[in-house]
């Protein structure tokens, strides 16, 4: 990697002055990009390990819990969230081969699928909402129609489920906002026609983070909404 | 081995200070030289705000009764303190001030890897820094810096959200940091600069990033579910909400543990810089106290509970953590010793940044054998939450990361600013330091056996003389600190010019002028050589600076 | 200012000797090792400061000498490490027999409760000799239970019960703090214990008035509250007959065993849907706000008490009379 002057290079316009070339550049932001998705699962993990050690003394009511949730709209945005990594593995394919129109266009696709997305999650929020499902004062919950008739709901440890259900999508709802105006920023230059083949790299490492975000709701899916659905 | 040739200083002596004036080029810098510089500003300010707290707490300690202030705002001063120590100073103060600024140099790099995250890192400190501020102006925070659930969440009628926002908002500052220097480190040495070639400094800013970057985000998430907790009527740490006060605490001690050896490593790493420099000898066993740094990162996440020993737990749970407690303290010996065991057949100048780096290796041995007090569990249900953990943990971080730091200061201090501090003022002010210093932190490890708790406004009146040895020390303590702080503005304008390497140390971050131009290297240094290399021809066999 | 300048904590239990021995050894270890490193470092740097015509000599390292100084340190740890597990074990092993005082904190002062039904507040009178178990609990915030004297410390946590155990021998006066901040008058919330002969403490216990012993009230509130109406001393009851029981493993219906100890019992009384006993349905209302921690403490009493049979085999010796013989209500 060092400085050779015999060679003559072309500067790409977007290599950076203090990096010796765009490989050095590329490998850098890539690693960074890594880097900072490790630091999200350590803050994730954070709120995984509480779920996991409240599911273990609450099973019953976390059962119960769940049961709330409605599963059907859960899948769909599952779904919603799968095709979207489609779309962005498309753009980051179809920056690498430089065509400006279909990445565009996948960018676009993957913005409006994180809005269906978070529209989902608004309605299940909603509906949490007008069940009185919300932890605090005007917490209610009515064991009979979501549990066992032998089961006896604790309506505190309920409550735990219910804080921990908000609080990670919640937060993973705040992730997707994030990666949608990551993707409107990346469209406009997209638009631009700033990234070709030679320089894709952000439309990679923001495929990266919406990668992830994806993943985290992949295991928040089942842990939420999958507890004891057996019947 | 011959060296590459030395970089020859540029003509006009345009360096990365005079090279563009005005506000907005030190606000819009992405030079990281110059967002060091803006750290340095801030982390002082926030230094002698924590600084003054303490004093306040001081002072009030000088009589067994409550008589300068009230038990609430006693409550507030050591919660502030330990918070603005905690997150504004200590975190930050190496790694941002001198991590930033010698990074790139030592490793002949032109910047680092993100230089915009940088500068993004210091204004969410500066945005941390000011909700922090907001809040201790508008009514302060009285959790103590470890925030217990459920006074924390449902009893405190404080700024918990605000000061919980502010530590959050600077945890993510410092998270880009040791993200920028993993990447950089990784990706950006110059040719022949491999990693048994770099200098300790950087062994330990890497380790320190590997913890930055790894343990910060759970207390990110912890303080996050406190917020929530306190707004939306959470009940995950609420026992009468069905919550569990001791998961707070895990998840809580799961950062603020290795949090500690973020605060340690650099320092210990600045002592790994200046003592071979000042016996003109490579260090004792180099490729150990590298991996010594590394074990302390890792080990450092394994041990968080036995600050929870009689909170509790299982027994058996507080076996595994004790032993492992012991496990950790293992590299920081070794460190200790490949330290004294360099001084041996060296030839030795006295310095100021020498004596700031014999003070850390006495201090820090000193808190960390305390620290074996602590691990050990039939004596830790004694001492645990008195005094005797105050004064080891200020032996560690004031005895030793404040005494590094201020070597670190006093050592980079010409290349920094192109300007020599006097000489005998800085050890002066060392001596003031070390002595200030024992008055008045090792009456606290009698106070703590003696069974005299922490946070206590008010204490019964056999623990007065001791308080009053503390508080005595605690005045001439400030006066070493105040010191330096006004030396090294006066030098900015009075002080001699710096030779671009004053000490004849080895590194390449001496191979520039002093200060360095604003791109470091006009040509990227292609090393073939050995760190430390002071057998070398090319380095002066003395410490060239008259002493 | 100079009266009262102690340098050591007074000694007033058994583990206090222990605990001590361990922390005079690693002081004169650390002692040692310091002024090790400090001379080691002033020797050094003297007889190396700079002169003419001295160069340093150039030094890799030594393994051998960094494999043996990270062996030795490591074994002097672990012998600490054991030397201290020890001493922790014996701590946290309550000894069978132990007077038990059930301990209440709240912001900001100290419930105490003997068995016997005295009530103290701030302050606990113990005799010379005996083994003394604590039971304690918080009303809100975590406090902990913290006498210098005897060495001992414990957090009390909300929301459930932990313990803690002494054996004081030196009559005397000692302080009693809390030692977990616990909000503005945590340093207030300091008390004494009372060490007194055991002549001394018997008079002291005749002496006060007493609301009745602990388990008395327990069983006056078990009747209260309609425990008895399910849980009866046969087998016909709608809930486990609770004779005989604590100490003893419990099989449950998820088929986890649990042992029956004082924070089963709480938790069985305020979320009864937690643990359900094998062979039982779920149908206990859980009591969470409707009994307050004393009461708590009281019905703990009891039914611990139902498992102390003095012509049984169990052979823990009674402190209490069995709660055989119904009382008249009393207020709480």
């Amino acid at each position: 990697m060092s400085d050779s002057p015999a060679i003559v290079e072309s500067h790409n316009p977007a290599q950076q002055h203090h990096f010796a070339d765009m490989e050095q550049q590329r490998q850098a932001a890539s690693l960074g990009m890594w880097l900072f998705l490790a630091t999200e699962v350590m803050f994730f993990g954070g709120m995984f390990c509480a779920y996991l050690i409240y599911r273990y003394w609450y099973y019953p009511e976390f059962a119960a819990g769940s049961k709330t949730l409605d599963i059907w709209l859960g899948a769909i945005n599952t779904g919603v969230l799968i095709c979207s990594s489609l779309t962005v593995a498309l753009s980051v394919r179809a920056a690498q081969f430089g065509k400006r129109k279909l990445l565009v266009t996948l960018l676009v696709a993957t913005i409006l699928l994180g809005l269906v997305f978070l529209g989902i999650k608004g309605v299940e929020w909603a509906s949490k909402f007008e069940e009185h499902h919300v932890p605090g004062p005007s917490f209610h919950f009515e064991p009979t129609a979501h549990s066992h008739p032998n089961t006896k709901i604790d309506p505190q440890r309920i409550q735990i489920f219910f804080s921990l259900y908000f609080a990670m999508t919640g937060i993973h709802a705040l992730h997707m906002v994030i990666g949608v105006g990551l993707f409107a920023v990346l469209t406009f230059y997209a638009w631009k026609g700033r990234y070709n083949s030679a320089y894709y790299t952000p439309i990679e490492n923001a495929g990266l983070y919406w990668h992830f975000v994806d993943i985290i709701w992949i295991y928040l899916f089942p842990l939420l909404y999958l507890i004891d659905r057996k019947k | 081995m011959k060296m590459a040739t030395a970089v020859h200083p540029v003509p006009e002596r345009e360096n990365y200070l005079n090279q563009e004036y005005g506000v907005r080029s030190w606000l819009l810098t992405t030079d990281h030289k110059r967002i060091a510089l803006l750290y340095l500003a801030s982390i002082t300010f926030f230094f002698f705000v924590g600084g003054f707290f303490a004093l306040l707490i001081r002072l009030e300690l000088l009589t067994p009764v409550g008589d300068l202030v009230q038990a609430d705002t006693y409550n507030k001063l050591f919660s502030m303190h330990g918070q603005i120590m905690v997150f504004f100073f200590l975190v930050p103060s190496i790694p941002a001030v001198l991590g930033n600024f010698l990074v790139p140099l030592m490793i002949g790099a032109r910047d680092l890897a993100f230089p915009r995250i940088n500068l993004l890192s210091w204004y969410l400190f500066i945005i941390a820094g000011i909700l922090m501020m907001h809040a201790v102006l508008t009514g302060g925070v009285d959790t103590g810096w470890t925030f217990y659930t459920p006074f924390s969440t449902a009893f405190s009628n404080t700024k918990v959200i605000e000061a919980g926002l502010a530590i959050f908002v600077a945890g993510f500052s410092s998270i880009l940091t040791g993200l920028n220097f993993v990447v950089t480190i990784h990706r950006m040495r110059a040719p022949g600069m491999t990693w048994w070639r770099l200098p300790l400094f950087i062994w330990s800013m890497y380790a320190t990033s590997i913890i930055f970057l790894l343990g910060t985000p759970v207390l990110a998430i912890t303080l996050t579910l406190v917020i929530f907790e306190r707004a939306f009527h959470l009940g995950i740490f609420d026992p009468t909400r069905g919550g569990d006060p001791l998961l707070f605490q895990h998840l809580f001690w799961f950062y603020s543990h290795p949090a500690v050896y973020i605060m340690i490593l650099p320092s210990m790493g600045i002592v790994s810089e200046i003592v071979p420099c000042f016996s003109r000898k490579r260090i004792f066993g180099y490729s150990f106290v590298a991996m010594a740094s590394i074990g302390i990162a890792v080990f450092g996440f394994l041990v968080w509970a036995h600050h929870m020993f009689v909170a509790g737990m299982s027994i058996y749970a507080a076996l595994i953590f004790s032993f492992l407690s012991y496990l950790v303290a293992v590299p920081s010996a070794i460190k200790v010793f490949n330290w004294t065991a360099t001084l041996y057949k060296g030839s030795i100048t006295f310095s100021t940044p020498l004596l700031y780096a014999f003070g850390f290796i006495g201090l820090f041995t000193m808190g960390g054998l305390t620290g074996l007090f602590l691990a050990a569990l039939g004596v830790d249900v004694h001492v645990t939450d008195t005094y005797f953990v105050v004064a080891h943990f200020h032996y560690i971080m004031v005895g030793g990361a404040v005494m590094g730091y201020l070597g670190g200061m006093h050592f980079w201090w010409p290349k920094i600013s192109g300007r020599m501090y006097p000489e005998s003022l800085g050890r002066l002010a060392a001596l003031i330091v070390f002595i200030g210093f024992n008055l008045t932190f090792f009456p606290q490890f009698i106070l703590g056996y003696l069974g005299m708790p922490r946070r206590y406004w008010q204490y019964p009146p056999e623990f007065q003389v001791l308080n009053v040895l503390s508080t005595a020390g605690s005045t001439i303590l400030a006066v070493g600190y105040v010191l330096p702080m006004i030396y090294f503005l006066w030098s900015m304008r009075y002080g001699k010019h710096a030779e671009p390497n004053p000490w004849g140390a080895a590194g390449l971050e001496w191979m520039t002028p002093s200060p360095p131009p604003t791109f470091n290297f006009e040509e990227t240094p292609q090393v073939t050589w050995e760190a430390y290399d002071y057998g070398n021809i090319d380095l002066p066999k003395e410490v060239p600076v008259e002493r | 200012m100079f009266d009262n300048f102690p340098l050591w904590p007074a000694r007033a239990s058994t583990t206090a000797g222990n605990v001590d021995a361990l922390y005079i050894f690693l002081v004169v270890l650390s002692s040692f090792m310091s002024v090790a490193i400090f001379l080691m470092i002033l020797a050094f740097a003297a007889r190396y400061r700079r002169r003419p015509g001295h160069t340093a000599e150039q030094i890799e390292g030594s393994t051998i000498l960094e494999i043996t100084w990270s062996v030795i340190p490591f074994g002097i740890f672990v012998v600490i490490f054991v030397w201290g597990a020890v001493i922790f074990f014996q701590e946290r092993t309550p000894p069978r027999g132990a007077t038990e005082i059930y301990v209440v904190a709240k912001q900001w002062m100290w419930k105490l409760e003997h068995e016997e039904g005295h009530r103290e507040i701030n302050e606990l009178h113990v005799p010379v000799g005996r083994d003394v178990k604590m039971i304690l609990t918080s009303q809100d915030v975590i406090h902990s239970f913290y006498v210098p004297a005897f060495r001992i410390k414990q957090d009390v946590v909300p929301g459930r019960y932990t313990t803690a155990w002494f054996r004081p021998t030196r009559p005397g006066t000692y302080h009693l703090f809390c030692a977990e901040y616990c909000g503005t008058q945590h340093s207030g919330m300091i008390g004494q214990v009372v060490v007194m002969e055991p002549s001394q403490y018997e008079s002291w216990l005749s002496g006060g008035g007493t609301a009745g012993s602990l388990a008395s009230t327990g069983q006056t509130l078990f009747q209260q509250f309609a425990c008895s109406t399910c849980h009866r001393s046969d087998t016909q009851g709608n809930g486990p007959n609770l004779t005989g029981k604590f100490g003893k493993p419990v099989l449950l219906e998820d088929g986890r065993t649990v042992i029956e100890d004082e924070n089963y019992i709480r938790e069985s009384i305020l979320n009864p849907s937690a643990k359900i006993v094998a062979g039982f349905k779920p149908i206990m209302p859980p009591f969470q706000g409707m009994v307050s921690e004393e009461q708590l403490n009281a019905l703990v009493a009891y039914i611990k008490s139902l498992s102390e049979n003095p012509s049984g085999p169990a052979g823990s010796p009674t402190m209490l009379p069995a709660g055989t013989q119904p009382q008249a209500p009393k207020a709480q």
